[in-house]
Order: C-alpha cells, then sequence, then structure tokens
C-alpha cells in the first residue's frame, strides 16, 4: 500500500466516525442523546490529555486545571459580565491556553514524576482559587449559567444551547473540529517530533531540536483543547463549579486515554465514552458502583494492556493513526 | 580608512573548524578535560584515541555541547559557541553520533532518519512531503538501508542499528559529523563497510572520531590525535603517531600484541 492511499484512508475513517456520530444525532433515544453530548465534550477533553500523553509522553496529572480555565473563562464573563456565548467561549479557550503556558514553562523543567507532581499542585492552586473566591464562583455550590444568556446569534436565527438537538450539534460540530486537528497534527511533522521526544530525547536534542519548547508548544496546544472542551461544557450544560476543578478530573481524562488506548487519535472518544456507560451502568445496578467500574477496568487492562484502540492496532489494525 | 589598514596586512591564517581553548571539565575532583587546546582544519578525518577514561568522549562532549565545560571556550568556524545550547550547534553544523547506539526503535526506519531531514528542512523554511521523501531516501541510500524504511528500527540487527544512526547524521547534513567510536561491535565485514563509507562522506564533511579499532584509525584518519588524562599526548600523521615513543608508552604499547 501506497502514502496517498493509506492516508486516505486514514482521512475516510476519521469523516466516517463523524458521519455516524452525526447520523446518531438523529437516531439516538433522547436520553442517549443527552449523554453522547457530554461524552463527546469529555471525548475533547480526553483528546487534549492525549496529545500530551500519547504522543509527547508527558503523564500530567492536573489537567482538570485546563478543564476548569475554559469553564471558568467562559463562565465567569458570562454570568457576571453578561458577556454572550461566542465571546465566553473564547475567552475560556484563551485562558487555559495561557495558564498552559505559564503552568508548562515551569512544569517543563522537570521530568517523570517531577512533573505529574508539579502539574498536580498547580492544578491543585487552581482548585483552591476557585474555592477562595466563594463571591464570584460560588465554591462548590457553583453558578448556575440561566437558559437565557446560553444562546448564540447567528445573524436572524438563535440557537440555544438548551435544546438537546442544538447541544449535540453543537458538542459534534466541537468534536469534529478538534478530532481533524489532531489527527492532522499527529500526522504532520510536529506530531513526529513528538514522537521522537517521547521516544528518545536525548537524541532529539542532538538532532538539533529545541526539546522544551516542543514540549511547552504541545502543552499548549492540549490547554486549547482541554480549554475548549471546559467552556463548551460549562456553556452547554449551565453549570460552573468546583468539582471541574478537583483531582477527579485530572485523573478522569487519564483514564479515558488509557482506556480507549493511548497515541489513538479516536481512542480518547472510546475511552470516555466506554468509561460513562460503564459509570451510568454500575451506579444504576448497586450503590457499590465503584466495585463494578474497578472490575472493568481489570478487564480491560488485562485484555486490553495498550487500551481498546491501542491494542487493536497492535493485533490486527496496524494502520490505525 | 587607515585603521583597517593593520588588517588587510595580516596574513591570511585559515579558521579551524573547531577550535577550543584551555578547555576544562572537571567530574568532582576528577579533571576528565585539563586546559586542552584542539584544533580541527576543515577537510580533515581526524581520530582520537586514547586508554580508556582519557577524556576522549568528554572532549566531543564539550565540542558539540553535550557536556558544558568548567572553563574555557569552544570556537566554531572562529565563532564563539561555547554558550550555545546543543541543539543549537547542531543546527549550526556539527553532528553527533552515540557512543552506544542511541536511535528510536519503536518508530520506522523512515520515521528515524525523516526526523532529522525534517529538522533541516524546517530550518530553510516549510516541509514539504517530497523533499522529506528525497532527504530520507538519499541518507538510506547511501547507508545501504533503503529496502528496509518501513520496519520498526528496534527489529533491526545490531549493525544496521549502527549504521541507521549514521543515516541521522548524514541527513543532517553537517559540516563536522562526530563520530563517538562507530565501529565498536560490529563484525570484520561490516567493518570494512563503514570504513568506505566515512571516507565517502569525508568528502562532504568533516569527520572527528573516536576510535579503538587501530586499522581503522590507520587507514581513514588523516591525523591523530592521542589523550591520556584528560590531555593531549601527541598529535600528528598516522605514521608520527605509530613512531611516537610517548605514544607507544601510553598506549599503542599497550596494544603490541595486536
Amino acid at each position: 500500500m501506497n502514502g496517498r492511499s493509506a492516508s486516505a484512508r486514514i482521512w475516510l475513517l476519521h469523516l466516517a466516525v463523524i458521519a455516524a456520530l452525526a447520523a446518531a444525532g438523529f437516531l439516538l433515544p433522547e436520553y442517549h442523546r443527552g449523554v453522547f453530548s457530554r461524552v463527546l465534550v469529555l471525548a475533547v477533553f480526553a483528546m487534549g490529555y492525549n496529545l500530551l500523553l500519547g504522543y509527547a509522553g508527558l503523564l500530567s496529572l492536573g489537567h482538570a486545571m485546563f478543564f476548569a480555565a475554559g469553564l471558568y473563562g467562559a463562565g465567569l464573563p458570562l454570568y457576571h459580565l453578561g458577556w454572550g456565548a461566542p465571546a465566553a467561549f473564547a475567552a475560556g479557550v484563551a485562558a487555559a491556553g495561557l495558564l498552559a503556558l505559564a503552568t508548562g514553562a515551569l512544569a517543563l523543567r522537570t521530568v517523570g514524576v517531577a512533573f505529574m507532581i508539579v502539574t498536580m499542585m498547580f492544578a491543585q492552586v487552581v482548585y483552591l482559587t476557585s474555592l477562595y473566591f466563594t463571591t464570584w464562583t460560588r465554591g462548590e455550590e457553583g453558578l448556575v449559567l440561566s437558559p437565557a444568556s446560553r444562546r448564540i446569534e447567528l445573524g436572524d436565527t438563535v440557537l440555544s444551547l438548551t435544546d438537546p438537538a442544538t447541544r449535540y450539534a453543537l458538542a459534534l460540530v466541537l468534536f469534529s473540529i478538534v478530532l481533524l486537528l489532531s489527527l492532522r497534527l499527529v500526522r504532520s511533522p510536529f506530531g513526529r517530533t513528538l514522537a521522537g521526544i517521547r521516544e528518545n530525547e536525548e537524541r532529539m536534542r542532538m538532532l538539533g531540536y529545541d526539546v522544551f519548547r516542543a514540549k511547552l508548544t504541545a502543552m499548549a496546544v492540549s490547554g486549547l483543547a482541554c480549554g475548549a472542551a471546559g467552556a463548551a461544557y460549562g456553556l452547554l450544560f449551565g453549570y460552573v463549579g468546583s468539582g471541574f476543578a478537583s483531582i477527579q478530573y485530572s485523573i478522569l481524562p487519564l483514564l479515558w486515554v488509557l482506556v480507549g488506548g493511548a497515541a489513538t487519535t479516536l481512542g480518547p472518544l472510546i475511552g470516555a465514552a466506554f468509561m460513562f456507560y460503564v459509570i451510568d451502568y454500575a451506579s444504576g445496578l448497586t450503590t457499590a458502583w465503584l466495585v463494578l467500574v474497578g472490575a472493568a477496568l481489570i478487564f480491560t487492562v488485562l485484555f486490553f494492556p495498550k487500551g481498546i484502540l491501542g491494542t487493536a492496532r497492535e493485533r490486527w489494525l496496524k494502520w490505525l493513526p | 580608512m587607515a585603521a583597517l589598514t593593520p588588517l588587510i596586512e595580516t596574513p591570511l591564517i585559515e579558521t579551524p573548524l573547531i577550535e577550543t581553548r584551555a578547555l576544562s571539565r572537571a567530574f568532582g575532583g576528577l579533571k576528565a578535560v585539563d586546559a586542552v587546546d584542539f584544533r580541527l582544519e576543515a577537510g580533515e578525518i581526524r581520530a582520537i584515541i586514547g586508554p580508556n577514561g582519557a577524556g576522549k568522549t568528554t572532549l566531543v562532549g564539550l565540542i558539540c555541547g553535550r557536556i558544558a565545560p568548567s572553563s574555557g571556550t569552544v570556537l566554531f568556524q572562529g565563532r564563539d559557541i561555547t554558550r550555545l545550547p546543543a541543539h543549537a550547534r547542531v543546527m549550526a553544523g556539527i553532528a553527533y553520533t552515540f557512543q552506544i547506539t542511541s536511535i528510536f526503535p519503536r518508530l520506522s526506519v523512515y520515521d528515524n532518519v525523516a526526523l532529522p531531514v525534517q529538522r533541516r528542512l524546517q530550518a530553510q523554511g516549510r516541509v514539504h512531503q517530497a523533499a522529506l521523501d528525497a532527504g530520507v531516501a538519499e541518507a538510506l541510500d547511501k547507508v545501504g538501508l533503503a529496502g528496509r524504511a518501513g520496519v520498526p528500527a528496534g527489529d533491526l540487527a545490531y549493525g544496521h542499528q549502527r549504521l541507521l544512526e549514521l543515516a541521522m547524521g548524514l541527513a543532517l547534513k553537517p559540516r563536522l559529523l562526530i563520530l563517538d567510536e562507530p565501529t565498536q561491535g560490529l563484525s570484520d565485514g561490516e567493518i570494512e563497510n563503514f570504513v568506505a563509507l566515512i571516507r565517502d562522506i569525508a568528502r562532504e564533511a568533516t569527520v572527528l572520531l573516536i576510535e579503538h579499532n587501530m586499522q581503522v584509525v590507520m587507514a581513514l584518519a588523516h591525523r591523530i590525535t592521542v589523550m591520556n588524562a584528560g590531555r593531549i599526548l601527541a598529535e600528528g600523521t598516522p605514521d608520527a603517531i605509530r613512531a611516537d615513543k610517548a605514544v607507544q608508552d601510553a598506549y599503542l604499547g599497550t596494544k603490541a600484541d595486536d
């Protein structure tokens, strides 16, 4: 198979996934469409995380701060300053990008376990900050964004973000954009640079690469994607609270990516959907639902050690990006 | 104009490609490289020899920037690069291949070579796929690995991994290629191949190699620098070095049985 047809097959696969998700928007029962609206946004969070973990080989335990930066960056101006949804979204993305640059510039001086701890500490600072300024954030209780403020005006048409169909469509648009951009990125020279850094950082330096700069760029792009997810989550589902800045939301993207398959473009979606449904199903069966979730994770690790898609790629579908 | 006259009258001395001045590096109390003045002319094949622990790898490490000096300066084409980080020295034209094979084992052979090629292309502007492919093919052709582009680099035989490492260095199109014990662990047949390859490379780049195999050194080097205990013990043509009494005592003497 030559490069061009392999490339065509990869792009077709991704477009087919997007088309299937678009069709699902019409076919899925109301409840599952609601679940998928959330899963698509959370998958964007996971894709942002995967860029750093899967492709650059950097394990962060603080990505909740980028999701939260997007969430608050969008939610606060909308709630307090009466900004429109599009401007609030842009503010959220920008806040997360800036936070990623600032924390990256410091945290990337460390590697391995130290990097995990430093990112976790930064995230803890963001979490505590959101609790400290209760006057504006209302802490754990959070802010409920009024339905009236959650709308996008496009000329004469007004998109209400409270309408489930619109919500699904917008979540899918965001997901598709981030998916296709990340596919393009990982197949670009920069994607190869990140893979090189993941595999052998010292060799990369001696091939003329400014490793720190490449990692910082990856961190910024990852922060932007996670911030976009956070901003969209707040705007689409109307709630902005400290819970999203807690350590749990730093662990979840790690889990989604590992379950779905690190360094696969579609793994984050599969991981996020799988975990969402496992938790959903298990918590419907018993109050001890964490036991079932744990069992599901052990099962996945045993039979899919590289995540669902990662293992599928290793065994059957070697061409997967 | 008068002020310029002395400059014009100064006889033209060719700037060496590499020059170190009183270059030192201490590890704790050990002076691995001790006030070394080293010059390397463009177009040479230079071998650095010396017993283990003589400071050879540290010296080339200081030249390519992997190791920071304790004192002294490094000049590249007359320009002070002492403070330049390693990656910037690589872009200036100094390529280094590792003593212990350092490749990207889980990436394909193509990607291993595409990394240095795209770095060179990035420095010139945008990376076009066709230019990338051509650069990779050229480097792989030179070392004879053209047929193996799709294979994961970790699956190559050891001798081929050494060749791949060399191809990665070549793909940068450096002015100076530093090879740290390139023939270590290779079979006689592979070494013969390697010698021919390095001769070929030397037509385009200056080659500085650390080598223990004296046959390789004698076959390749225009000049030899002998190091011992962090200092340069002797320097000269292969014949002069072979005849040098101090060198025989310090190094070659121990290998008289070869």
